[in-house]
């Protein structure tokens, strides 16, 4: 069998061999220590790492090979949006070196500094300055010691592509290969660091090809699917047929071929197989008898709402509090109220679950595919009774991650299944695992209201949200009660945490209130539907109560939706992306939904914004409405988006699409089917998601604030947000009612034009 | 039981002895060392699993290896030629179609297959031949343009 190469090698690699340039490989120093290019440099387990990496150290950062090369760590990791290049331009912008002389090497526990990982839009936001202010340190470095090396004060100098240049004599240069080439710098990273003036970059926001794209085209791109480990063994899990079942009993003499070992301990329950469809195989067809428990989950979405609405909380939160909303309400000339609810969304990744885990020898090395690995080595330790120093966490690129999906949960079962056998184990989960178990995005349901005075001003506004947290599952596994193995082995306490539910916006009314009220889930927590982050967490639900909200006041005050935003905003960059994405679509003004027709078609156009951690997006959605079947299809989006200085304006384009089309999806299609004891979305058919045939005809694209000097902030995730509320309100407009439910299917289409 | 089964791999002759039901997914994947074609479901619903069988594109994780018998089968790594990529790889390039890329095979075989039948293809014949498969990140516009600029550069080649 060939190797398949285990860590990732970045396309840069392939533009070395093609310029006859030395193949970068790993040459004993921290930040590339994780390069490695056959099997036989794998790592084994058994040996210490440190506790961490240290991040004050520029060798932690920043390796620079006496090829010329540049090798720059990161704690971050690339989820698909093309970050790994980003990276690359700041690294190469403030080294003053050629783009495709830079690789980034990412999430190895062992050998690059722990920033916990992606999460929340931040890869670029908060790794992108640290990076930098790594590769100002190299540079100022280099400079000092080209300026020793060629006897000249360091102004005298300047830098071309890694080569130190004396500005009077050109002849006189000497390279950063030759100043530093493989060896250490053993210098601290400065703070504040002496950066280079933005308004010199010539690669940091220059549109550039993502460096993974085309290894992917070629099927050399290696996901943690695809890590191969002499003597791997193969797992599978055998998961509860209903929330909460116990383990009676499990036949364990059936004779199944290529069985190494059943892996119980609890009700945890694993099989190991030689070869991978035995392992199948093997968790099919193995015996075993569940207890039936009493109902966990309520009978379906009306009982949910109904429950969400009338439980009781156990944690309540106010913010935004303005005056007396109360006494404004009761004071006003007219009532606006509205009842919005979201359902339960899967992350139901491209590929389910994936880790490879080598347990032995008193340490533990995991190759996962999650977001967070340091956290996760934290969990693993835990769980395995090994000090943190033995254990390591190799990210590999997964199938696709948009939160807390069960990429760590795999990788915690991985660990467990081969510290049972004492050999490498690969596990992947089943379809039925990645969209039935996975951690779901929390439900909500919102009360909104609002008071005019009579002339149709806005006097109170009121949102009340009722749902579960979206943390009950962690952001991250830190401790073994974070994943699935810890919860079903009931023995570890998770680190969850409440968290509340507000829209993000800016609106100034005289009273305003927003109140979150978290009721208690804890029973989910071994469960199919425990809640946990999924891209924007609870973005999508908070935007489309309060945005369709917007228009249904904006329609009562008989105000065009475009003219209420831009009247009741108060943040400058919040109007700037509204105004933007309004001129942008030629938004036409309207003071009441058109129901507008194309032959037997209805049309309407709606606008949502949303801010999102200082990123503004708004949305314009073009819909198109056949009133006879409810079916509508989403002809054009007009974005306008404003994430301060992008460093690649053509990866945030695509990035930006893939947004428009997975948040469509969610409005349109996505909620997770369950009855009182289990989840029945578990495949592509009991769990549809967008197909090519709904991909709009147009999307347009207004980038603001992309200055040089402005701080980049999050792009990976504030489009998602306001999608679904844009949609729901073109439909409003196109058939004159609201939609306040999401999915918004064409029954619920039907209803509300009959309503 | 198993048995030696032959096929032809990316132009090479391979044998393997394999269970005759067992996937061709695993086959390929854990006995032939590749990793074009990814196990997205194992139910033939999302096509991340795509190769061609005999130029037909077909999900290799719902085919018995069997079926493989004395059968050219070509994944993503061999759909170039001679060194030049096939012109719907070039088109995803150009197009940076891909965000995880997970499902990248599955586009690619599928729309390769598509359009060799007959790259006089219309946008909606593309929409409905691509149709079905799942891309979970949403790279479906960047997909599209891709297809339809590697249709319109096989069509002009097929004329001239």
């Amino acid at each position: 069998m060939r190797d398949l190469v285990v860590t990732q090698r970045g396309p840069t690699r392939r533009e070395f061999l093609k310029t006859g340039g030395a193949l970068l490989v790993s040459f004993g120093l921290p930040g590339c220590a994780g390069v490695e290019t056959s099997a036989a440099s794998l790592p084994a387990p058994g040996a210490s790492w440190p506790a961490k990496v240290d991040p004050a150290e520029l060798d932690s950062w920043l390796a620079i090979g006496s090829d010329g090369s540049v090798c720059a760590s990161v704690g971050k990791i690339e989820a698909g949006m093309g970050i790994g290049t980003s990276f690359a331009q700041i690294v190469a912008e403030e080294l003053d070196v050629p783009l495709e002389r830079v690789t980034i090497v990412m999430g190895d526990t062992a050998t690059t500094v722990d920033q916990r990982g992606t999460g929340g839009s931040n890869g670029i936001w908060h790794g992108g300055p640290e990076l930098r202010a790594a590769a100002a340190q190299g540079r100022a470095t280099l400079t000092a010691l080209a300026a020793q090396r060629l006897a000249v004060p360091v102004d005298a100098l300047r830098i071309e592509e890694g080569v130190v240049i004396v500005a009077a004599d050109p002849s006189k240069r000497v390279s950063y290969g030759e100043l530093i080439g493989d060896r250490r710098f053993h210098v601290k990273v400065a703070h504040p660091p002496k950066l280079k003036d933005p308004r010199e970059y010539r690669i940091a926001g220059r549109p550039v090809p993502r460096f993974d794209i085309a290894p992917k085209v070629e099927a050399k791109y290696r996901y943690v699917a695809d890590v191969r480990v002499p003597g791997m063994l193969h797992g599978r899990m055998i998961r509860p047929p209903q929330a909460h079942a116990k383990i009676v009993g499990v036949d364990e003499g059936q004779g199944l071929p290529g069985l190494v070992r059943i892996v119980r301990k609890g009700d945890f329950l694993g099989v190991v197989c030689e070869r991978e469809e035995q392992a199948i195989e093997a968790a099919r067809r193995l015996k075993v008898e569940w207890s039936t428990p009493a109902q966990t989950f309520p009978a379906d979405y009306d009982a949910l709402y109904a429950a969400l609405r009338e439980g009781r909380a156990a944690s309540t939160k106010s913010e935004d509090v303005h005056g007396d909303v109360e006494a404004a309400l009761g004071a006003a000339a007219r009532r606006v109220e509205a009842r919005y609810e979201y359902p339960f969304q899967s992350h139901a990744s491209m590929g389910p679950g994936c880790a490879v885990a080598d347990v032995g020898n008193g340490g533990a090395i995991v190759w996962a595919g999650g977001q967070k690995p340091y956290p996760l080595r934290h969990a693993v330790a835990g769980i395995l009774g090994l000090p943190l120093e033995k254990v390591r966490v190799i990210w590999q690129p997964g199938p696709g991650s948009y939160g807390m999906n069960d990429a760590d949960d795999c990788a915690v079962d991985a660990a467990l299944l081969s510290q049972a056998v004492g050999r490498p184990v690969r596990v992947q989960y089943m379809r039925h695992e990645g969209t039935g178990w996975d951690p779901k995005g929390p439900p909500a349901v919102f009360r909104m209201r609002a008071g005019l005075d009579a002339s149709g001003n806005v006097t109170a506004w009121d949102c009340e949200a009722r749902g579960f947290s979206g943390q009950l599952r962690p952001s991250g596994t830190d401790v073994p009660g974070d994943s699935l193995a810890g919860q079903i082995l009931g023995t570890f306490q998770p680190n969850s945490k409440d968290e509340h539910k507000f829209p993000e916006e800016s609106y100034a009314f005289p009273a305003k209130r927003k109140v979150s009220h978290l009721l208690d889930w804890k029973r989910s927590l071994a469960t199919a539907l425990r809640t946990a982050h999924v891209r924007d967490p609870d973005g999508p639900q908070t935007c489309f109560a309060s945005e369709s909200f917007a228009d249904e006041v904006a329609y009562a005050a008989g105000i065009d939706p475009v003219e209420f935003r831009l009247r009741y905003i108060a943040d400058q960059r919040e109007r700037a992306v509204v105004e933007a994405a309004a001129r942008k679509s030629g938004w036409q003004p309207h003071a009441a939904p058109r129901r507008a027709r194309d032959g037997n078609l209805l049309v309407g156009h709606g606008i949502a914004h949303a801010p999102r951690h200082g990123t503004m997006v708004a949305v314009v959605a073009e819909v198109r409405v056949d009133p006879s079947t409810g079916r509508y299809r989403v002809r054009r989006f007009t974005v306008a988006h404003d994430c301060g200085f992008v460093v690649n304006p053509r990866s945030l384009e695509g990035t930006i699409e893939a947004n428009l089309m997975q948040a469509m999806s969610r409005a349109m299609h996505e909620e997770v089917r369950f009855d009182a004891t289990r989840v029945l979305s578990v495949d592509w058919i009991s769990y549809p998601i967008v197909d090519m045939m709904e991909a709009p005809e147009a999307v347009d694209i207004v980038i603001l604030g992309n200055e040089p000097g402005a701080k980049s902030l999050g792009a990976g995730e504030p489009t998602t947000r306001p999608v679904g509320a844009a949609i729901a309100n073109a439909l409003h407009d196109a058939i004159g009612a609201p939609v306040r439910r999401i999915p918004l299917t064409p029954q619920a289409v039907l209803a509300a034009m009959k309503a | 039981m198993a048995q030696p089964i032959s096929m032809t791999v990316n132009g090479e002759e391979r044998t393997v002895r394999a269970e005759p039901q067992t996937p061709l997914l695993y086959v390929l994947r854990n006995d032939l060392g590749l990793a074009g074609p990814k196990f997205g479901c194992g139910l033939g619903q999302c096509g991340a699993c795509t190769v061609h069988l005999d130029g037909t594109a077909i999900r290799s994780c719902a085919t018995p290896v069997a079926s493989a018998q004395d059968a050219r089968v070509t994944t993503l790594e061999g759909l170039a030629r001679n060194g030049a990529l096939h012109a719907v790889q070039q088109a995803f390039i150009e197009e940076q179609a891909a965000q995880c890329g997970y499902c990248i095979s599955g586009w690619i075989m599928t729309a390769a297959a598509l359009l060799e039948a007959n790259p006089s293809v219309s946008e909606d014949d593309i929409r409905r031949g691509l149709s079905g498969l799942k891309c979970r990140c949403g790279t479906h516009l960047a997909i599209l343009r891709a297809v339809k600029l590697a249709a319109s550069r096989m069509a002009a080649q097929r004329r001239a």
